[in-house]
C-alpha cells in the first residue's frame, strides 16, 4: 500500500526502522502514568532525543530533523510498529510546541523547546476547569496584572501528566469585563512547583493518577511566559485545539500496528466458525487503513497549500470509535483472558489489551467530546444552522 | 503526491457532473424502470462521448485505458446521478475481454468505447446468478468456472428491489472461449467490477447527503429549521465522516489495481465494502430525515434510496468483502 514514496522517503522509513530496532526496549516500561513509569518515559525522551528521534518534524536548531509531515507519518508508522513506548512529552509536543512556533517569541522558543524536545522538561496541559469543559469560553481561572508579570488565581481540573510534570500551560481570564465569553483570555506557561501551586493528582478510571487538580493561589508568571498579546488567548489556544483533534495527538501508525496484533490475536485465537468477530476484526484493519490513507491525503494537501481546520473533528470522532471497536473485538477475542491488566503474569500483551481498552473508552471524552465534534462536523462542513446544544 | 487526484481528474468529475445535471437523469431512470430504455441509452452515448467506457478499453482496441483511477472518478459521478443501465457490467467485460485477447476481444471492444455496445456480464462465481439488464444488453457474457459463453436469450427477467435494476439468468448460447485463461480474466473483471460498484456506491451516498442536507435546512419544525436541531446533525456528521473515510480507500483501490499490485484484492474488498456501507447508512438517514416524504416514490430521492442496498451487496457482499480483507 505504499503509494508514491520517494527512494529519499524510504531511506528515511529504513533509518528510522534501524534505530528503533536498535533502540527499543525488549520489556515494555511501566506505565507511563504512575511514578515509576513516568521517570522511565522520561529517559526514553532523552534517549530519543539524542539521536534526533523525539521531535523529527521540527527544526534542526531546536533538536529535530525538518522533516516534512509526510516523513513525520512515516516515523510514527515505524514507531508504533516497533511496540516504542508511549510519549510522556506528548502535550507539550502537539499541543505547546504547535502554539510556540505559530504565536512565541524567538526567546520563548528557544528557552522551552530544547528542554521539551530531551524529556528534562515534561509539560502539562491545563485547560478545564470544574464548570468548564466543552465550555471551554466559560472558564473562570484569573490572570491578573501585576508588575512585571501576572498572579494567576483559580482552579484547574482534568490536567493530563500534571501529577508528575514539571510545567503547565493554559488559559485564564484576564480581562473579567470583556463584551464575550471568548474575549479576554490570556494564554501562560506556569511551573507546577512555584509558590502558590497545588497539585492534587485524581485517580482516573484505570486507577492510575496521571491526571490531577490544580488551585492557583496568587501564582507569579512573568511577562515572558505569556504567549501571543494579552486578551488573544482564545485565539491563541484554538491553533492549538484542532492540532489536537486532527493528526498529531493520534498518529495513523498507532492503529495500524494495533490493527495488525489485532489480526495476529484472531489468527492464533479466533474460531473460524465466528464469522461476526471475523467481520468486526476486519472492520477495525479496514478502518485502520482508511484511517491511514485518509491522514496521507490530508498531509498531501497540506504541502499543496492547503490547511487543515474543521476536518480535524473528523478525524477525532474517526479514531477515538475506531479505537474502542478494536480494543472490544480483542477483548471478545480473549474472553476471560481479557480481563487480565497491566502486567498481569497471565495475560497475552502483559495486558495491555485491556489496559487499552480502558484508555480508549476515554477518547471520545478528551480534546472536545465527540458530541461538540459532532457539532462542528454539522455547522462548518455541512453548513447547518447553529442550534440550542 | 498521488495520494490526492489530479486538477484534470477533478475537471473530468466536474465535467460529468454537469453533464449528468443538464441531462435530467433522473427522467432516464424513470424510464428505464418502467421498461423505456431509449432515454438511458441516449445517456449512455454521452457518457461514451466524454469517454467513459473507453477508460476500461485499451489503446489498441480504440480505448484509453485500462484507467482504474479515471473509472472511478467517473464511476462515482454515475453514481451520484443514479445513471441505470449495466454500466458497471460493460465495463467489467471490457477488462474480460481484454485479458481474453482474442477474436471476441477485437469485435467488441471498440464497440464498448465507442459507446455502440451495451454489454452484460454475469460471474456467478463472483457472487450473484444473475445478470444485470440483460434484455436491454447487446451482448451478455456468462462465464461459469473455466467457460465463457454469449447468451442467446436473456431469460425471463425478474425484479429487483431497484426498479431501475432488472435481473435474468441468461440461457444458452454458444461457447467463446474455454480454459484458465477465462478463470483468470473472470477474477480480473470482477475487481474491476467491484471497484466500479464501490465508486457509484460512494457517489451514491454523496448525492443522498447533499440532498438530505438541503431539506433540513428548509424544512422547520416547532418553528426552526430541523438541521438545527443535534439529533440531525449528528447523524448527518456521521454520514459525512462514513463517506469521508471511504473515498480514500476507494483511490487507493484504483492505484492498486492499476499497478496490478498483489494486494489490490484486499484493496478493491476494503474500498467495496466501506464504500457500500457508508452508502446504505446515507440512504437509511436521507430517509429518516426526510421522513414520510422520503417513503414515497414521488421524491426523486426514491431513485437513490433504493439503489443503496443493491449496490452495497453487488460484486461482493459486504461479509464477502471482509472475508477477502483477512485472506491477504
Amino acid at each position: 500500500m505504499d503509494l508514491d514514496f520517494t527512494a529519499a522517503e524510504d531511506a528515511f522509513r529504513a533509518e528510522a526502522r534501524a534505530w528503533l530496532t536498535a533502540h527499543v526496549p525488549h520489556t515494555p516500561l511501566p506505565s507511563l502514568e504512575t511514578e515509576e513509569g513516568f521517570a522511565a518515559h522520561r529517559e526514553w525522551e532523552g534517549t530519543l532525543s539524542a539521536d534526533r528521534w523525539s521531535v523529527v518534524s521540527w527544526p534542526e536548531e531546536y533538536g529535530g530533523r525538518g522533516a516534512s509531515l509526510l516523513r513525520w507519518l512515516i516515523f510514527e508508522e515505524e514507531y508504533f510498529a516497533a511496540g516504542a513506548p508511549g510519549r510522556v512529552s506528548q502535550n507539550g509536543i502537539n499541543l505547546l510546541a504547535p502554539t510556540l512556533f505559530e504565536h512565541g517569541t524567538d526567546e520563548q522558543r528557544a528557552r522551552v523547546l530544547p528542554s521539551m524536545a530531551s524529556g528534562e522538561v515534561i509539560w502539562a496541559q491545563a485547560w478545564s476547569e470544574p464548570e468548564s469543559g466543552s465550555d471551554l469560553a466559560s472558564l473562570r481561572s484569573t490572570a491578573v496584572r501585576t508588575d512585571g508579570g501576572w498572579l494567576l488565581r483559580g482552579q484547574k481540573t482534568w490536567s493530563s501528566r500534571a501529577a508528575f510534570a514539571d510545567r503547565a500551560f493554559g488559559l485564564f481570564r484576564s480581562d473579567p469585563d470583556a463584551a464575550k465569553p471568548h474575549q479576554g483570555l490570556t494564554y501562560l506557561m506556569f511551573p507546577l512547583d512555584a509558590d502558590g501551586v497545588t497539585v492534587r493528582p485524581i485517580g482516573r478510571l484505570d486507577g492510575k493518577p496521571a491526571f490531577a487538580e490544580l488551585f492557583l493561589d496568587d501564582v507569579f508568571v512573568p511577562d515572558e511566559d505569556v504567549i501571543g498579546a494579552p486578551g488573544q488567548g482564545w485565539r491563541v489556544a484554538m491553533s492549538t485545539a484542532g492540532n489536537e483533534r486532527g493528526l498529531t495527538l493520534r498518529s495513523p501508525g498507532r492503529f495500524t500496528a494495533a490493527a495488525e496484533r489485532l489480526t495476529g490475536l484472531w489468527r492464533e485465537t479466533a474460531d473460524p466458525s465466528d464469522t461476526a468477530l471475523r467481520d468486526r476484526v476486519a472492520d477495525a484493519v479496514v478502518k485502520a487503513r482508511a484511517y491511514r490513507l485518509f491522514a496521507y491525503a490530508g498531509v498531501s494537501r497540506i504541502a499543496a497549500g492547503g490547511s487543515i481546520g474543521a476536518e480535524s473533528s473528523l478525524n477525532k470522532v474517526f479514531w477515538s470509535e475506531l479505537d474502542i471497536a478494536l480494543h472490544e473485538t480483542a477483548l471478545d477475542l480473549l474472553g476471560p483472558l481479557g480481563e487480565l491488566s497491566d502486567g498481569a503474569a497471565d495475560a497475552p500483551a502483559h495486558g495491555g489489551w485491556a489496559e487499552g481498552h480502558t484508555f480508549s473508552l476515554a477518547g471520545p471524552i478528551y480534546a472536545g467530546t465527540n458530541e461538540i465534534q459532532r457539532d462542528i462536523i454539522a455547522e462548518r462542513l455541512l453548513g447547518l444552522p447553529k442550534g440550542r446544544r | 503526491m498521488r495520494f490526492l487526484l489530479d486538477d484534470e481528474q477533478r475537471e473530468f468529475a466536474r465535467s460529468l457532473d454537469s453533464m449528468l445535471t443538464a441531462a435530467d437523469t433522473p427522467t432516464a431512470v424513470r424510464a428505464w424502470a418502467a421498461g423505456d430504455t431509449a432515454p438511458g441509452r441516449a445517456l449512455w452515448s454521452r457518457l461514451a462521448e466524454a469517454g467513459v467506457f473507453a477508460l476500461a478499453v485499451p489503446e489498441r482496441h480504440d480505448g484509453l485505458g485500462p484507467l482504474p483511477v479515471e473509472l472511478a472518478v467517473a464511476f462515482t459521478e454515475l453514481g451520484r446521478h443514479a445513471v441505470p443501465g449495466p454500466v458497471v457490467e460493460t465495463v467489467s467485460a471490457a477488462a474480460f475481454l481484454d485479458r481474453l485477447d482474442d477474436a471476441a476481444a477485437a469485435a467488441w471492444l471498440p464497440q464498448i468505447a465507442s459507446g455502440k455496445a451495451v454489454v452484460s456480464l454475469c460471474l456467478p462465481a463472483a457472487g450473484s446468478p444473475y445478470a444485470l439488464d440483460p434484455d436491454a444488453a447487446d451482448a451478455v457474457l456468462v462465464v461459469e468456472g473455466d467457460t465463457v459463453r454469449l447468451a442467446e436469450t436473456a431469460g425471463p427477467v425478474q425484479p429487483s428491489a431497484d426498479p431501475a435494476r432488472r435481473l435474468a439468468r441468461p440461457l444458452g448460447g454458444t461457447v467463446l472461449a474455454q480454459g484458465p485463461a477465462v478463470a483468470a480474466a473472470a477474477a480480473h473483471a470482477a475487481e474491476v467490477a467491484a471497484l466500479a460498484t464501490a465508486a457509484q456506491s460512494l457517489g451514491l451516498g454523496r448525492a443522498l447527503l447533499d440532498r438530505t442536507v438541503e431539506y433540513v435546512k428548509q424544512r422547520t419544525q416547532f418553528g426552526v429549521a430541523i438541521g438545527s436541531f443535534q439529533a440531525v446533525k449528528h447523524r448527518l456528521a456521521d454520514t459525512l465522516i462514513a463517506l469521508e473515510f471511504a473515498q480514500p480507500l476507494l483511490h487507493s483501490a484504483a492505484l492498486a489495481l492499476a499497478e496490478g499490485a498483489d494486494h489490490r484484492s484486499a484493496e478493491v474488498a476494503a474500498a467495496k465494502v466501506t464504500a457500500g456501507e457508508a452508502a446504505y447508512a446515507a440512504a437509511r438517514t436521507a430517509l429518516q430525515l426526510h421522513g414520510a416524504v422520503g417513503y414515497t416514490e414521488e421524491l426523486d430521492l426514491a431513485l437513490w434510496i433504493r439503489k443503496a442496498r443493491p449496490l452495497r451487496d453487488a460484486w461482493g457482499t459486504p461479509a464477502a468483502c471482509r472475508a477477502r480483507v483477512l485472506a491477504s
